[in-house]
């Protein structure tokens, strides 16, 4: 992992690698949801409204493997003071808090046809909602540490590895507390959902996951250009001033 | 009594808030990272 940690080393491998991450993500995302939305069966209970699980599901795991990247990228900063860590948790945070959002959004598109209302104040949603303040709150101690501390300050990194606490409460939350919200349908090597759901659901994750992972390296390599253009312009003005 | 809902109206919602939010991540991304990248490419000529 340490070898990524060189600036020159990771733009090359993010060269080659965005373009496959958002081409195939797109592809598989495209791919997944026009047969969740065409061709897989409407379900016995929910009718036609479970269609709505190939975008909720996806965005539910990217919300919170966003942050996971956070407290991952974190970890790396305070421990190993990895370079690119601190580049990496804020390329994470914007992809986290919009999948954060549709994953909201759709829940409550969801929950509106299924348990007749729009929101409940239960756990899981409740926790989710959490989520979303935490990246807000993240991104604005990142930029406020930007601007101050040209982005030394430790703050950020250790918010992120205490936030990461909200996500094992979203992933137990509906097993902990009563809830309107089902239990895992899907769990280590163990599926309750027919294949005929599983199979556009699966692909619709991982062309999603695709798809993030292709923001997050153009971001950071939006990041490093700055801040290469950045050093370079300061290195020129000092040069011309005169002692 | 039931209000009568049509389903098909929740999920297209769903998809275009879904699909649309996403697109807009991905093409505000790379413009940034395009406009970062001649930046700094100017920067060097400079």
């Amino acid at each position: 992992m340490h070898g990524f940690a060189n600036p020159a080393r990771f733009l090359r491998i993010a060269r080659w690698l965005m373009p496959i991450c958002l081409g195939g993500g797109g592809i598989l995302v495209g791919v997944a949801l026009g047969w969740g939305l065409f061709f897989a069966p409407a379900e016995r209970l929910q009718g036609e409204t479970v269609r709505i699980v190939y975008l909720h599901v996806p965005a539910a795991w990217l919300g919170m493997a966003g942050w996971m990247g956070i407290a991952g990228a974190s970890f790396a900063e305070l421990v190993w003071r990895h370079p690119l860590a601190a580049i990496a948790a804020r390329a994470c945070a914007v992809p986290g808090a919009v999948f954060t959002a549709v994953c909201l959004v759709t829940g409550s598109l969801w929950g509106r046809p299924a348990w007749g209302t729009w929101w409940v104040w239960d756990g899981r949603l409740t926790s989710m909602l959490v989520l979303l303040f935490l990246y807000f709150g993240w991104m604005a101690l990142a930029q406020a540490n930007e601007a101050s501390d040209g982005g030394q300050g430790k703050a950020p990194a250790i918010f992120g590895l205490v936030g990461a606490v909200n996500i094992p409460i979203i992933h137990y939350s509906v097993i902990w507390w009563n809830s309107q919200h089902q239990a895992p349908s899907i769990t280590m090597g163990k599926s309750a959902m027919s294949a005929e759901f599983l199979w556009p659901l699966l692909m619709a994750t991982f062309g999603f996951t695709l798809v993030f992972a292709g923001v997050v390296l153009a971001r950071m390599r939006a990041m490093l250009a700055d801040q290469q253009a950045e050093a370079r312009l300061r290195r020129k003005a000092m040069n011309k001033v005169d002692f | 009594m039931r209000e009568a809902i049509d389903p098909w109206t929740f999920v297209i919602a769903s998809y275009v808030i879904g699909v649309g939010a996403t697109a807009v991540m991905v093409a505000m991304s790379l413009l940034s990272m395009r406009r970062a990248e001649r930046r700094r490419d100017a920067a060097r000529k400079r």
